[in-house]
């Protein structure tokens, strides 16, 4: 039984080895938290990987692997040993939740280069980390918001209360205040990154209650289709999702990864890789706006000055701004500290909501 | 915004519905099929899937229901006729539907589906305050109402109901008066699944055009705890989906207008209050006794 | 043509051993062409899927880590199930065992000693019993449905969970992300053989518990208990057992199992009590209940089979790009495959003409 196992295991090793023909020069893998299919964060990272394997050549170059739905716990420690083993020369963990993981199996395959997106441990020289500043397109938004809105007031459908998501709806304000300083934002937390149903539904609540833009922190296109019934203006998230509100879509904070999984990988195959801890912007092409639509041309010049303006350096998050409660946050003309920033746990002055501690 | 706020409900409510009316006469007929949420999301890939290829919802609905009935099938075929065990058969199914719509659904990922769009009656539609909410709602909204008023009629004022519910009281005494038992709860079954494949239809053809994994996100579980809610009684039911749908909306209205209470606990609500109701319902024993179909799960053999 | 079951007289010796094979055999065969339908070779992504994983050592010990929650909530399932009492909510216990069990280190982090981790592991145990023992309670008092109010107490759990570790028990220095602090060395659950792989001392309670139990049910009064109140509360009661105090026992060994699983889970393999706790072994662990049959020597290889597919499916996505929705579809497969030839063991199945049916039974009318 024994041998019988073992020469069939022997010839469908030889099998697999057949089909792969020739040997690419790099393998990159990718671990995903949720499906490729989602259409937000996953698919969006996916497309990243898919076209930095056809800039750096294709299949006969880069070998790609990935796998979806995997879970941030005793899981993605698993999952990226087998990567480690299985040959890939550079993988990326594309959820805060495989911080550990990551590090933990960094330590373990020394020869293995890590990059973990959205963390901040760094515990060995093969771990870098990467994310983006969402938050530089959310103030945009915030600008479009303002000028668009008749109400004075927008609806922000969020997720989880991570800094990540704070930032943004901060920024929405901060963006807003520069052309209304009175604008208000309403925000629910739906509590999921992914439940269209739960999505669709926080969008009809708010508009109930008379907003009249909605943005969104979750990944779904429900409440950009519930935007459109209703026939108000929304904004995409992660990806362009004009397709679902051809007249409804102003634009979308788009999460391009696709230059730099390009650059790192092609580091790894020139021998230059090294740890690095990037945070890059609108500046370095990681942010992009989808094309600005259905506003009238003032609207869209605004916006363009806006992210024009922030690709020259400009940071959101600069002086004055008050706290919620009206205290000062930052003086005039002083630039908030990147740590703060990234661990953001309170609201600007302006948000109507109180924020879930 | 009452009105709007009550049709943000209404269609909050209506795929739970449907589904927990189809499992209702499941249920009835002395069969726990635990499968709903798995004939639901092969419902929704299945409706969006032909709604998009046709171009017509209603086909979409129609294959929706044809797709969940014969996914049900399955079930019956396993339970019904090789007697397995309900609960772990019921588990098995909905395992199998989440994956199995995964894979025929990874070609509509992305894509915008066709809407079943609401109907508008001249006049009657612009009444005020209730206009929109009687005569401007999508058709499967009204099917739903009409539906569960069809099955409170078949179950309480028809012969064959009459003969379905002894079925589920009773099969060995339903058996030996002659009555199929295992054929009627095929058919049970069958209903059940078409039921639970129209929900779905409604949520990738109304709720929110689009197809997207696991978009059911736990609604079968729910439709299923509603009909114990209900303690097996349709009307039961609607009342039950309307609350449930109105909780729901409610936690997100009560965060909209800045409440500060924990989110989490606002979503629970809804859960906890499922739980209350139940105690509230199963209490009183011997109305409960009157209602439960006393062979619920309990698997047939005709002696021979 | 129909198909008929006659029922045997005894349960067939023969059928009980080969049960698991037939259906094992029939799954393969299912999966092989599942597996083309994608346009993949079928003998490879079945390799990928079964003997893959089990080639190195690192592999084994993982699948260990996999399929120890699994075993450990299952065989408490299992006796659940074997009473008629219907848990569907293991989820829930398994992470009120996990809360209660992390209160101390996230609590008293000054608090080192090696009596924390046995301190702990009961703590689990008894948060995992305690939450158990509300739909028992439900539904002694007040005859409410167990399978809902244990389901929907899963949710509830999820929930205030998550309120726990983005809240109250968030790790100041954790840059507002959710999760606790990690906790210290005396606070975690040791690997076993930490040279070799992950596998941690989970793995071992679960066989243990998987052998208490086995013994409980085989040659214990209380095992008997168990069955004769399952199969008849009637029968039970003349024989003087509570069926009362069953529905506690069951819902109680269950939870603590559970909620041993879950603390487990956090002190061993995870480290830290955060919000993504919750992946469901407390769903899939029912199919392991049902595979193993509901014995918990059975359970243990099922769980071994279960966590197989799971690695093996990961194995199959890098190597050949086989979706992870396949995972799932396989195990529903499997599932149904086992119960179908289940049958097997208490009936024949005849194949039978309309008409010669008819006649048989009014052969036995007469």
């Amino acid at each position: 039984m024994r041998k019988t196992l073992l020469s069939l295991a022997t010839a469908t090793a030889a099998l697999a080895l057949a089909t792969v023909a020739a040997e690419a020069k790099v393998k990159a893998c990718f671990i995903y938290v949720g499906p490729i299919g989602d259409f937000g964060w996953s698919y969006q990272h996916h497309q990243g990987a898919l076209e930095m394997q056809k800039n750096l050549g294709g299949e006969e170059q880069v070998e790609l692997a990935y796998l979806e739905s995997v879970p941030e716990g005793a899981d993605a420690e698993r999952a990226l040993e087998r990567f480690a083993r299985s040959g890939c020369n550079i993988i990326f963990t594309t959820s805060f939740g495989y911080m550990d993981a990551t590090n933990a199996v960094a330590g373990k395959f020394p020869d293995v280069k890590f990059e973990h997106a959205t963390g901040y441990k760094r515990d060995h020289a093969n771990v870098a980390t990467y994310n983006s500043k969402f938050h530089e397109g959310r103030y945009v938004q915030g600008i479009i918001a303002a000028k668009m809105s008749k109400a004075g007031v927008a609806g922000y459908i969020a997720s989880f209360p991570i800094p990540e998501v704070v930032m943004g709806i901060n920024a929405f304000v901060l963006g807003a205040q520069t052309v209304n300083p009175d604008f208000k934002l309403k925000v629910v937390w739906a509590n999921t990154w992914f439940d269209p149903g739960k999505e669709a539904n926080a969008a009809k609540a708010l508009i109930d209650q008379g907003v009249d833009i909605i943005t969104q922190h979750t990944d779904s296109t429900a409440p950009m289709q519930v935007a459109a019934e209703r026939g108000i203006k929304a904004f995409g998230q992660a990806s362009d999702m004009i397709a679902f509100g051809k007249e409804t879509q102003l634009t979308a904070v788009v999460d391009n990864w696709g230059p730099y999984y390009t650059e790192r990988v092609k580091a790894v195959v020139d021998g230059i890789w090294s740890q690095v801890d990037v945070w890059g912007g609108m500046k370095e092409g990681h942010v992009v706006m989808a094309p600005f639509a259905n506003m009238p041309d003032d609207v869209k010049a605004a916006a363009e000055a806006a992210v024009e303006k922030i690709k020259g350096g400009f940071e959101p998050f600069t002086g004055p701004v008050a706290k919620q409660d009206g205290s000062e946050w930052l003086k005039d003309g002083e630039r908030a500290d990147n740590g703060v920033l990234l661990g953001l746990n309170f609201y600007v002055k302006g948000v109507d909501d109180k924020l879930p501690q | 915004m009452f009105e709007a706020i009550v049709i943000t409900i209404a269609t909050a409510a209506t795929p739970i519905l449907i589904a927990a009316i189809g499992e209702l006469v499941v249920e009835r007929s002395g069969v726990l099929n635990l499968g709903v949420e798995g004939m639901m999301i092969m419902g929704a890939v299945t409706g969006f899937g032909v709604a998009l290829t046709t171009g017509s919802p209603w086909l979409g609905f129609l294959a929706a229901a044809i797709v969940g009935a014969l996914f049900s099938l399955l079930f019956g075929f396993l339970t019904l006729t090789l007697v397995t065990n309900q609960v772990a058969t019921g588990l098995a199914l909905t395992l199998l539907g989440l994956g199995v719509s995964g894979m025929i659904g990874e070609a509509f990922v992305g894509q915008p589906g066709v809407k079943m769009g609401s109907i508008s009656i001249p006049v009657l539609s612009d009444i005020p305050f209730v206009g929109k909410l009687l005569f401007g709602q999508d058709p499967i909204f009204y099917l739903s109402i009409l539906l569960t008023f069809g099955v409170a009629w078949f179950l309480f004022r028809t012969r064959a109901g009459l003969t379905l519910r002894s079925v589920g009281d009773n099969h060995a005494s339903a058996h030996a008066l002659g009555i199929n038992v295992i054929g009627i709860r095929y058919l049970a079954v069958m209903f059940g699944g078409a039921c639970a494949g129209l929900a779905g239809g409604y949520l990738s053809l109304v709720y929110t055009t689009q197809w997207i994994e696991n978009m059911t996100a736990g609604r079968g579980w729910i439709a299923l705890a509603l009909v114990v809610f209900a303690s097996w009684r349709p009307w039961r039911v609607l009342a039950g989906a309307y609350l449930f749908g109105a909780v729901s909306i409610g936690q997100l209205h009560a965060q909209a207008l800045g409440i500060g209470v924990p989110s989490q606990l606002l979503s629970s609500l809804p859960y906890l209050a499922t739980v209350i109701v139940l105690v509230l319902i199963s209490r009183n024993r011997r109305l409960t006794m009157v209602n439960t179909p006393a062979s619920l799960g309990r698997p047939f053999v005709p002696d021979r | 043509m129909r198909l008929e079951l006659v029922k045997r007289p005894q349960h067939s010796a023969l059928f009980s051993a080969l049960s698991p094979f037939i259906a094992l055999g029939l799954t393969l065969v299912a999966g092989a062409i599942m597996f083309s339908l994608l346009g993949k070779n079928p003998v490879e992504a079945l390799y990928y899927y079964f003997i893959d994983p089990l080639r190195e050592t690192w592999s084994l010990h993982e699948l260990a880590v996999k399929a120890a929650p699994l075993i450990l909530i299952a065989v408490g399932l299992s006796v659940c199930y074997l009473s008629n009492n219907w848990n569907i909510g293991a989820e829930g216990q398994y992470i009120a065992g996990a809360v209660l069990g992390s209160s101390i280190p996230v609590l008293l982090p000054g608090f080192q000693s090696w009596i924390v981790l046995p301190l702990m592991l009961i703590l689990g145990m008894a948060g995992g019993a305690a939450y158990g023992s509300i739909p028992a309670w439900l539904k002694v008092r007040f005859n409410t449905n167990e399978i809902l109010t244990s389901l929907m107490l899963v949710y509830v759990a999820q929930l205030f969970n998550d309120w726990l570790v983005r809240g109250p028990w968030r790790n100041p220095q954790g840059f507002s992300f959710p999760g606790t602090v990690r906790f210290h060395e005396y606070a975690v659950l040791p690997e076993i053989w930490p040279e070799a792989g992950r596998a941690n001392w989970g793995f071992v309670f679960a066989l243990v518990a998987a052998l208490l139990l086995w013994f409980m049910m085989s040659r214990t009064l209380k095992g008997f208990e168990v069955r004769v109140l399952g199969q008849s509360p009637r029968a039970g009661r003349f024989a003087g057992f509570s069926s009362g105090r069953m529905v506690f026992f069951a819902f109680m060994v269950s939870g603590a199992l559970a909620g041993l699983a879950g603390i487990s889970e956090v002190s061993g393999a995870v480290g830290h009590l955060n919000e993504k706790l919750s992946i469901g072994y407390g769903f899939t662990a029912i199919i392991v209940a049902f595979l193993g049959r509901l014995n918990p020597l059975g359970v243990v290889a099922a769980g071994l089979v279960l966590a197989l597919t799971y690695l093996g499916g990961e194995a199959a996505q890098i190597s050949i790009g086989v979706s992870d929705k396949a995972v799932r579809a396989f195990q529903g497969m499997l599932l149904f495959f086992v119960l179908a030839c289940d049958t097997l063991i208490h009936y024949r199945i005849r194949f039978v003409g309309a008409r010669a049916a008819r006649a048989g039974e009014a052969a036995q009318n007469v």
